[in-house]
C-alpha cells in the first residue's frame, strides 16, 4: 500500500494461496499493520489511536444506549434517567458516552494541532488533512445532535440557538430553519430526525477514518522533523522506520492505557464535572436558562460567534457596504464557519518549504500563541458576551484568521529556518546520543553532520 | 380527590406562594457552605441512617408540595441507598396514593409505583434536584473551585434550606422571602425549624443536621447508583493501572534492541 519499499505478504500454504487468489484481504491487513513507520515518532503521534478506539467505544456504547432510549419529547428525559437508574450498567454507559464525547474531543484538538505545529499537512499529505477536517466537522455536528438527545433544558436551548445560526442567514435563514428542525421551533419532529442522524453519522465517521489511514499510508507518515523516509531501498527503508506492529502498537496500546486510566478516573468519580446542571432538568421551552452555554469543546467557535457585535466598526462597514444583507448576527455565523473552513486551506495557505515547525524558530512563537489563543477563546466563550469579554474574544479571533491569512503565508517566505537533519535515522540517532550524554556515558564527540534546510 | 390530597394542597397554599422563575436557580449561586458529606471523594460512600433521616424529612415535610417521578419506593430498598426491609418499603409506600390512567382514580402506591409528581405547580420535582443545581463554581469560568470542593448539588440544597435570613417581603399578592444561598428573594418559604422532627436513631432533629440528611437524601435519589459506581471506578483504576505497568515494561523490551542498535552507532561515530 505504502510508496515504502518493504516486505509483502507472501501467502505460503496451499490454503493461504487458495484464498490469496480469491481474495487478498489476509495481505491487506498484513501490509497494513506491517506499514513501515518512522522510528522517530513521538508521543503526540499516539492520538490518532486514541481517536479511533474512541470511536469505536462511543459506538458500541451508543448502540447499547439506543436500545433504551425513546427519541420522544415525553419520553426521551424519562428515558435517559431509565437508563441511569434500571438499565443494568446504564448509569456507566452513559457516563462513558457522555465523557467519551469530550475524550473524543480533547484527542482530536491534540491530534489536530500535532499536524499543524510538524506540518502533517503540507504536500503530498494534503489529502490526509482534508479528510481530517471533514470527520471533525462530522464530529462537531454529531456531538450536537446527541447533546440534545436527553431533552435537558441546555439540549432544548443549545438546539434552540445554534439552529437558529442557519435562520441569520439572508433571504433563505427562515425557510432552511424550518427545513432543519422540522417546524417552526424544535420540538419532537427535530428531537427525532437528530435521533437518526446522531446514529447515522458515526458509521460515515468511521468509514472516513478508513480513508483518513488509507491515504496516510499511501504517503507513510509524517514524523517530528519533517523529513520523508528514504525509500531509494528496502536497507535504507529499514533504517529509518520500524514495522507498525509490533513497535508501534504496544506504544500505542500502554499510552492507551494511561489515558483510560484518567478517562476511567473520571468517568468514575467525578462524571458531570464537564457537563452542564441545567441538562438534569427537563427541557422547558417557556423558561430560558440564564447562561446558554454549548459544551467546552465549542465554546471557542461560540466565542468567535459572539465576537461580531452590532458596535464592530468591521461589521458596521460591511453592513453598510451589502446594503444591510450581513448584519450583526450573520457576520458571525460567517465568521465562526469561516474560522473553521480556513483550516482546510491550511495545506496552501503555509507557504514555507520546511515541514517541521522544530526547524522554524519564528513558526514556534506564533503557533504556541495560536494555542493560547484556542485556550483563551475557550475560556471567554463559557463567560457571559458582555464587558470585557467581547473585547478578549474580537482579539482572538482576529489572531485566529491572521495566523491563518497572514501569518503563515508572509512567515513562509520571510523566515529563515533552522538546518533540517538529514535523514530520520540521523534524528533518532541524536536523540540516543542526547540522553546517553546526559547519562554521562558519551565523551564529547563531532557534531552530526547537518545540511541546510534548502 | 382524597382527604390527604386536600390537606397537603391546604399545607401548600399556606406555606408557600406563587413561585415566579425561582425554578431555574443554577446560575450564580451566592452564599453555599462547604458541608462534609460521606459521599465526597474517590471512596466515599452514602450513609444508611442519614439516607434514612434524609427520606424521613422528605416524606414529612417536602412531600408536602414537591414530587419525585423519577424515584421508585421499590429502589428505597436497593443495596446502597437507605436500605428500608422490603416490608418496610411496602409499608412506607402504602403512605402514598397516586393517580391511577387505568383507573382514571387515585388509589394507595404499591412499591413499583413512583413517588408522586409535585403536589404543587410551582415546586420542582426533587428527583434531580442534586445534579440540576451546582453549589461551587469559578472564580471567572476556572473551574478551580469546582475542582477544590465538587459541583457541590447537595451543598446547595442544605445551604438554600439554613440561608433564610428571615426577612419577608409582600409583592403582587405574594409573600417573598430573603435566601442568602440563591442570592435573591425566593416563594418558598424556610422550612426547618430545631426539633420539628425526632429521628429514630437518636440524632438530634437540629436545623442544619435536617438540611443536611435531606440534601445527602436527594443527592441518592439524582445519583442512587453512586456507589457502585465508584466501586467500578477503583476496580478499573487498578486494573488499568497494572495495565499500565505491564504494557509500559513491554515497551521499553520491545525497544531495547533498536535502542541499543542506535547507542552503538553513536558510539562508533564518536570514535570515529
Amino acid at each position: 500500500m505504502s510508496g515504502i519499499p518493504h516486505d509483502h505478504y507472501e501467502p505460503k500454504t496451499g490454503g493461504e494461496k487458495w484464498l490469496h487468489r480469491r481474495l487478498p484481504i489476509v495481505g491487506l491487513i498484513y501490509d497494513t499493520i506491517m506499514l513501515p513507520t518512522p522510528k522517530n515518532l513521538n508521543w503526540m503521534w499516539i492520538w490518532g489511536i486514541v481517536l479511533t478506539f474512541t470511536l469505536v467505544l462511543q459506538i458500541v456504547t451508543g448502540v447499547v444506549l439506543a436500545m433504551h432510549y425513546a427519541a420522544d419529547v415525553d419520553l426521551a428525559f424519562a428515558s435517559v434517567e431509565h437508563i441511569m437508574r434500571n438499565v443494568n450498567g446504564g448509569h456507566m454507559l452513559r457516563y462513558i458516552h457522555q465523557n467519551g464525547s469530550m475524550l473524543m474531543f480533547l484527542a482530536v484538538y491534540l491530534h489536530i494541532f500535532r499536524g499543524m505545529y510538524y506540518g502533517s499537512y503540507k504536500a503530498p499529505r494534503e489529502v490526509t488533512w482534508i479528510i481530517g477536517m471533514l470527520i471533525y466537522v462530522l464530529m462537531m455536528a454529531t456531538a450536537f445532535m446527541g447533546y440534545v438527545l436527553p431533552w435537558g433544558q441546555m439540549s432544548f436551548w443549545g438546539a434552540t440557538v445554534i439552529t437558529g445560526l442557519f435562520g441569520a442567514i439572508p433571504f433563505v435563514g427562515e425557510t432552511l430553519q424550518t427545513w432543519l428542525l422540522g417546524g417552526p421551533a424544535v420540538g419532537n419532529a427535530t428531537l427525532n430526525r437528530f435521533f437518526s442522524l446522531h446514529y447515522l453519522l458515526p458509521f460515515l465517521i468511521l468509514g472516513l477514518t478508513i480513508v483518513h489511514i488509507w491515504a496516510f499510508h499511501t504517503t507513510g507518515n509524517n514524523n517530528p522533523t519533517g523529513v520523508e523516509v528514504r525509500r531509494t531501498s528496502k536497507e535504507e527503508a529499514e533504517k529509518d522506520t520500524l514495522p507498525f506492529w509490533p513497535y508501534f502498537v504496544i506504544k500505542d496500546l500502554f499510552a492507551l492505557a494511561v489515558i483510560f486510566l484518567v478517562f476511567w478516573a473520571v468517568v468514575a468519580f467525578m462524571p458531570n464535572f464537564l457537563g452542564h446542571a441545567d441538562n438534569y432538568i427537563e427541557a422547558d421551552p417557556l423558561v430560558t436558562p440564564t447562561h446558554i452555554v454549548p459544551e467546552w469543546y465549542f465554546l471557542s467557535f461560540y466565542a468567535i460567534l459572539r465576537a461580531f457585535t452590532a458596535d464592530v466598526w468591521l461589521v458596521q462597514i460591511v453592513q453598510f457596504l451589502s446594503f444591510g444583507i450581513i448584519d450583526a448576527s450573520f457576520f458571525g455565523v460567517l465568521a465562526m464557519f469561516g474560522a473553521i473552513i480556513v483550516m482546510v486551506f491550511l495545506p496552501w495557505l503555509d507557504t514555507s518549504t520546511v515541514r517541521s515547525g522544530r526547524y522554524r524558530p519564528q513558526f514556534k512563537i506564533f503557533f504556541w500563541i495560536f494555542i493560547a489563543n484556542f485556550v483563551v477563546l475557550t475560556w471567554v466563550g463559557a463567560m457571559p458576551a458582555e464587558g470585557i469579554y467581547t473585547n478578549i474574544a474580537l482579539i482572538g479571533t482576529t489572531y485566529w484568521f491572521a495566523y491563518f491569512l497572514v501569518i503563515l503565508p508572509v512567515l513562509g517566505l520571510r523566515e529563515k529556518p533552522l538546518p533540517v537533519p538529514a535523514t530520520i535515522e540521523e534524528d533518532f540517532n541524536q536523540t540516543i546520543k542526547a540522553d546517553l550524554e546526559r547519562k554521562g556515558g558519551l565523551g564529547r564527540g563531532p557534531e552530526p553532520e547537518r545540511v541546510p534546510a534548502e | 380527590m382524597t382527604f390527604r390530597k386536600l390537606a397537603l394542597s391546604t399545607l401548600c397554599a399556606a406555606a408557600f406562594a406563587l413561585p415566579s422563575g425561582g425554578a431555574m436557580a443554577a446560575g450564580e449561586p451566592g452564599k453555599i457552605t462547604d458541608f462534609a458529606f460521606s459521599f465526597e471523594g474517590p471512596f466515599g460512600t452514602y450513609d444508611r441512617n442519614q439516607l434514612q433521616r434524609g427520606l424521613q424529612i422528605y416524606h414529612e415535610f417536602c412531600s408536602a408540595c414537591h414530587g419525585m417521578d423519577y424515584v421508585a419506593f421499590r429502589t428505597l430498598s436497593d443495596p446502597g441507598g437507605p436500605e428500608l426491609p422490603p416490608e418496610e418499603m411496602r409499608a412506607f409506600a402504602a403512605m402514598y396514593e397516586v393517580w391511577d390512567p387505568e383507573l382514571r382514580d387515585w388509589r394507595t402506591a404499591s412499591q413499583t409505583d413512583h413517588f408522586p409528581d409535585p403536589n404543587f405547580e410551582g415546586a420542582p420535582d426533587l428527583s434531580l434536584m442534586a445534579k440540576a443545581r451546582i453549589g461551587f463554581s469559578g472564580p471567572n469560568g476556572l473551574l478551580i473551585n469546582q475542582l477544590r470542593k465538587g459541583l457541590g448539588g447537595p451543598e446547595y440544597i442544605a445551604s438554600y434550606l439554613l440561608g433564610y435570613t428571615g426577612e419577608e417581603d409582600f409583592q403582587a399578592g405574594s409573600m417573598f422571602y430573603f435566601n442568602e444561598a440563591y442570592g435573591d428573594w425566593v416563594s418558598m418559604a424556610p422550612v426547618l425549624f430545631d426539633d420539628m422532627t425526632v429521628f429514630a436513631d437518636g440524632t438530634p432533629a437540629t436545623e442544619e443536621q435536617m438540611a443536611k440528611d435531606v440534601a445527602a437524601f436527594l443527592m441518592w435519589t439524582a445519583e442512587p447508583h453512586l456507589n457502585s459506581r465508584k466501586n467500578a471506578g477503583l476496580t478499573g483504576v487498578i486494573f488499568l493501572g497494572v495495565l499500565t505497568v505491564l504494557l509500559y515494561l513491554t515497551n521499553k523490551q520491545l525497544w531495547a534492541p533498536v535502542k541499543a542498535r542506535a547507542k552503538a552507532e553513536v558510539k562508533k561515530q564518536n570514535k570515529g
